[in-house]
């Protein structure tokens, strides 16, 4: 027998050489493939028709007396002793598999707790919501917890969320810092009270960067090109552009966000990785040597065995975010979940839950609570949780879309600098 | 038939590879060593499952050994109960992906028809798709239907990626399978159904149990379909994912532990059980 | 029935369960997402049809950076994983003996643990100064400035080692099957182990290769984990692209005009695949 080619096995049985060889695509098949997905368009269409649509419509809210969320139909809703509430995993005190802030709540108002770890990002979770607020469903939650930003203000914008009634929040009123009193996105208060907030400000390892870091222009020096991080999140980026520039975010113009975008493209090719969450393991690892850097990730680190990390407040300013509660359009159990609003607003509870989450505290009064009862200094003593006066001070607020295409261009003038 | 007789038989190599005595330490220490490769993060976090932790959240600072996270590895119940959602809902995608993609697999092996070239490129799609685009599709799906989401809708979902891997892996163990072992079997007198069952199945075995592997490390490791489609109850990627924030708690090492070494025990178990029956 | 008519009917029967599943499951769902691309308008608007073909030169134009990036790491990762996975699929299927699937499943056991947990390991294991490279750094075996992590090479090596399994288990199926005797046979006729190997066993593995190749590569080119937590600010690939359209933008046209090309132009390289490599006949389907 002679030598056969590399492609062609030694012909032992007819069916074995077909098997072996069968196409899986063949040639003119194409072409009616191509017709058939041509017709099938046509059915998507039809379906279109029926399916996701625009979310321009504000949702009616009822007028006069029974506008939802004005003081006479808050006066009409009544506790069911049950509520639905949505927030990030991990974020509230857990103990042995219990929570004890919400057992407290339980004992204190005979209101049961669902609590549901569901939000893992603001963006994918109001991709879950919308379409049903949209459709002017509930969305099965009577509370969640949303970061300001983008989705946060479509939510207030298209009026899905349930005004407050504040004649029920008076722990809000006494005990609420001023840090989360009246922020840009929600003035009043209208919509939403804080859960937890955090700085936005700069994280660094001093052993590396062999200096201490004072300002934003830290992040452009050349000395430490190729070991600085920034945030993929474009938002937090477009944001120290602005404080570098000495531009207040909040009332900023377009022409503000083109000069931004430009000092963080020259910028760019000293940047070692634009980070979603995992820069906090960079500067651990010393992989980087400065990065903006969440506060409470920072102190996390502190407490983990990297006690040499610091976090900054630059002297041009440092941005400050909070994750809001609030309660969607359609909420079956309103009235609870505004009770378990005022609960959390007490002292004794905010400082249970901050000895647990380390971020900001809403609550500066929670500061001896934890000291003294909790004995925890730590914590209590920690300006990551409890900022100074000269910090909040310097604390800026993010730019609040008035509608899609202002949110649009900022996207647009943004993005392309973190994904090229 | 000498192709029939050969389908049957399976005679190891090793006969001949006596000559290649240097090739045989190579090739089993190569895979030993690609394993070995595979298991180190595993390994690393292994090790880290028994850190220290002063603030209650992973670190790879070595802090000092403990084992309290063992102790307390179901302290944190929404992550048990995730964990044991990831597990039913893999489980479940796996058996009825499997159901569903065998038959397909052998249809698209041993015949040629019309609705055959359909099927491929539906099953191509289904594997290029990308995930996010997937998930948002599905949950448009549910909504307009008024499907609620929950557990139900995570299972859909998984089968619906399963279904095109399971196929790809057992169409390429049945297209060596040759029919007419089948027919010798029906010949024989057997049922078309007895024939699959005590014929061919059995031949196509190690591709349902590699396509059955394949489909359950891809459902119990998905997120980006999943967060779509989820509704209060999570599953494991989805819980980790969105503690990432906050901190990741150690539990989540051990769990990883838990089920690694629980994957090593049944492949112990496993072959000592064969050991057994070849006896 | 006759015997005809029933094996005409018999791959519809086999395949309807799957094929309606999919049908219903998958099929409907993506076309309705898929139409959108050819619709105009925003997310507060909304969206109508309008045929707007134009959205896919935007997107070739704006975006064939990234596609042609995430083809190249695709390929790259592919062919990788293939040298990787073949000699021990081909270990395990000629020489496992009884224990063929404890190997297989020790192979797979990494990949049950999250890869959340995996991905950040490997970040704590290839960073700069790490257990790897700082300590290679302090033999003096690698330059100090060198780097693995925020490069094309860290995207590149997470998307072989994410690969490795569904490379690996194709090859075995398609390996397992091969009659032995027919590599006996060419032994017979003075071929050497390399030769038979490469001559015999290779092409007879060939669907288990394409199996490999197809879940590997596709799933490679739309990835955008890898990109994201292990690579730089040059990697980007063509699925964080559409994560972002359709996530943070809500541009749910552009969104869908980049997943039906990239849909596409995975098609098509299977499909010039399967004509060089998968069949030195082609033949047509009844």
């Amino acid at each position: 027998m002679t030598e056969h080619e590399a492609n062609e096995p030694m012909s032992v049985d007819p069916a074995l050489v077909r098997g072996l060889t069968e196409p899986r695509i063949s040639r003119g098949k194409l072409v009616q493939r191509a017709g058939a997905g041509v017709l099938a368009l046509g059915v998507a269409g039809f379906l279109e028709a029926c399916g996701v649509g625009g979310a321009n419509k504000k949702a009616s809210t009822g007028t006069g007396a029974n506008e939802i969320g004005s003081t006479a139909w808050w006066a009409k809703q009544k506790q069911a002793g049950t509520f639905q509430f949505a927030n990030w995993p991990y974020y509230i005190d857990t103990s042995h598999g219990k929570h004890p802030t919400l057992e407290q709540f339980t004992k204190a108002t005979g209101i049961k707790v669902n609590y549901e770890e569901v939000i893992q990002n603001n963006d994918s979770f109001y991709a879950k919501i919308a379409p049903s607020l949209q459709g002017g469903q509930g969305t099965g939650y009577d509370m969640v917890v949303m970061t300001n930003g983008w989705y946060l203000t479509e939510l207030i914008n298209h009026r899905w969320l349930i005004p407050l009634d504040h004649s029920r929040l008076p722990n809000f009123a006494k005990y609420a810092g001023s840090l989360v009193k009246s922020p840009s996105y929600d003035p009043a208060n209208k919509y939403t009270t804080a859960w937890q907030s955090g700085f936005t400000g700069i994280g660094y390892d001093p052993r590396l960067t062999g200096r201490e870091i004072t300002s934003v222009e830290d992040l452009w020096d050349p000395k430490f090109s190729g070991h600085i991080g920034m945030m993929s999140d474009n938002t937090e980026l477009g944001s120290v552009g602005l404080l570098k520039l000495g531009i207040n975010p909040v009332t900023s113009t377009q022409a503000d966000w083109h000069k931004a975008a430009n000092i963080l493209k020259q910028q760019r090719h000293m940047v070692r990785q634009y980070y979603d969450q995992s820069y906090i393991q960079a500067l651990e690892n010393g992989d980087t040597w400065i990065s903006q850097a969440w506060s409470g990730d920072i102190f996390q680190a502190n407490e983990n065995g990297y006690p040499h990390l610091k976090f900054v407040v630059p002297h041009e300013g440092v941005m400050h975010w909070t994750d809001n509660m609030a309660i969607p359009l359609h909420a079956a159990h309103p009235a609870d979940a505004l009770a378990w609003m005022n609960f959390y607003y007490q002292p004794k509870i905010a400082a249970e839950v901050e000895d647990w989450v380390n971020y900001i505290c809403p609550v500066p009064s929670a500061k001896s609570y934890i000291a003294k009862q909790l004995d925890d200094p730590t914590v209590a003593h920690s300006p990551l949780v409890f900022p100074t006066a000269a910090m909040t001070a310097k604390a800026h607020e993010y730019y609040t879309f008035k509608n899609f295409n202002e949110f649009n261009t900022w996207n647009g003038i943004f993005n392309p600098i973190i994904q090229s | 038939m000498t192709a029939v007789a050969g389908m049957l038989e399976r005679r190891p190599l090793e006969a001949k590879a006596s000559r290649v005595r240097p090739a045989r330490f190579l090739l089993p220490a190569y895979v030993w060593l690609v394993i070995a490769y595979t298991v180190v993060p595993i390994a690393v976090m292994v090790a880290y499952s028994f850190n220290q932790t002063p603030s209650g959240k992973t670190t790879f600072a070595w802090q000092g050994f403990t084992t309290t996270w063992y102790a307390q590895v179901f302290a944190i119940s929404d992550l048990t109960s995730a964990l044991e959602h990831s597990f039913e809902i893999a489980t479940g995608s796996t058996i009825i992906s499997l159901l569903l993609g065998v038959p397909l697999a052998l249809a698209l092996a041993r015949y040629r028809w019309r609705g055959g070239v359909v099927a491929d490129s539906v099953i191509f799609i289904d594997i290029a798709a990308p995930s996010v685009v997937v998930g948002a599709s599905l949950l448009s799906f549910f909504i307009t239907l008024n499907i609620a989401r929950g557990l139900g809708t995570i299972l859909i979902a998984h089968v619906a990626f399963n279904v095109a891997f399971v196929t790809v892996v057992v169409r390429a163990r049945a297209l060596g399978l040759d029919p007419a072992i089948e027919k010798a079997a029906s010949d024989l007198g057997a049922s078309p159904w007895t024939a699959f069952r005590t014929v061919t199945l059995p031949l196509l075995l190690p591709g349902i149990i590699s396509g059955g592997l394949l489909a359950f490390a891809m459902s119990i490791d998905d997120f980006i379909i999943t967060q779509f489609v989820a509704g209060p109850k999570l599953t494991f990627p989805l819980w980790i994912y969105g503690a990432v924030k906050t901190g990741i708690p150690p539990q989540v090492f051990v769990m990883g532990t838990m089920i690694f070494f629980g994957g090593v025990l049944i492949a112990i178990a496993n072959t000592i059980l064969q050991r057994r029956t070849q006896l | 029935m006759s015997v005809a008519l029933r094996s005409r009917l018999a791959p519809y029967l086999l395949g309807m369960p799957a094929g309606a599943y999919l049908a219903i499951f998958f099929i409907v769902p993506l076309f309705a997402v898929l139409s959108i691309s050819l619709e105009t308008g925003n997310y507060d608007t909304g969206f109508v049809l309008t045929w707007h073909w134009h959205e896919y030169v935007t997107a070739i134009r704006e975006y064939h950076t990234q596609f042609i990036r995430s083809f190249e790491y695709a390929a790259l990762s592919t062919v990788l994983a293939l040298v990787l996975a073949y000699p021990i699929s081909y270990w395990i299927a000629f020489h496992g003996g009884r224990h063929k699937s404890t190997y297989l499943l020790l192979l797979l056991l990494p990949f049950f643990v999250s890869f959340l947990i995996r991905t950040l390991a490997w970040q704590f294991i290839l960073s700069d100064q790490g257990i790897v490279l700082g300590t290679l750094k302090n033999w003096h075996l690698l330059p100090q400035s060198l780097r693995v992590l925020s490069t094309p090479s860290a995207v590149i090596a997470g998307l072989t080692y994410n690969a490795l399994p569904f490379m690996a288990l194709p090859l075995y199926v398609g390996l397992e099957r091969i009659d032995r005797r027919l590599v006996q046979a060419a032994g017979d006729l003075y071929a050497r182990p390399a030769t038979s190997f490469l001559r015999v066993i290779v092409p007879l593995s060939a669907p288990g290769i394409f199996a490999g190749f197809l879940l590997v590569f596709v799933t490679n080119v739309g990835d955008y984990v890898n990109a994201t937590i292990l690579g730089g600010p040059d990697t980007t690939m063509i699925g964080n692209i559409i994560q972002t359209e359709y996530l943070t933008n809500f541009d749910y046209p552009m969104a869908a005009a980049l997943s039906s090309l990239l849909i596409g132009g995975t098609l098509i390289v299977i499909f010039l695949y399967a004509r060089t490599f998968g069949a030195s006949q082609i033949q047509e389907y009844a």
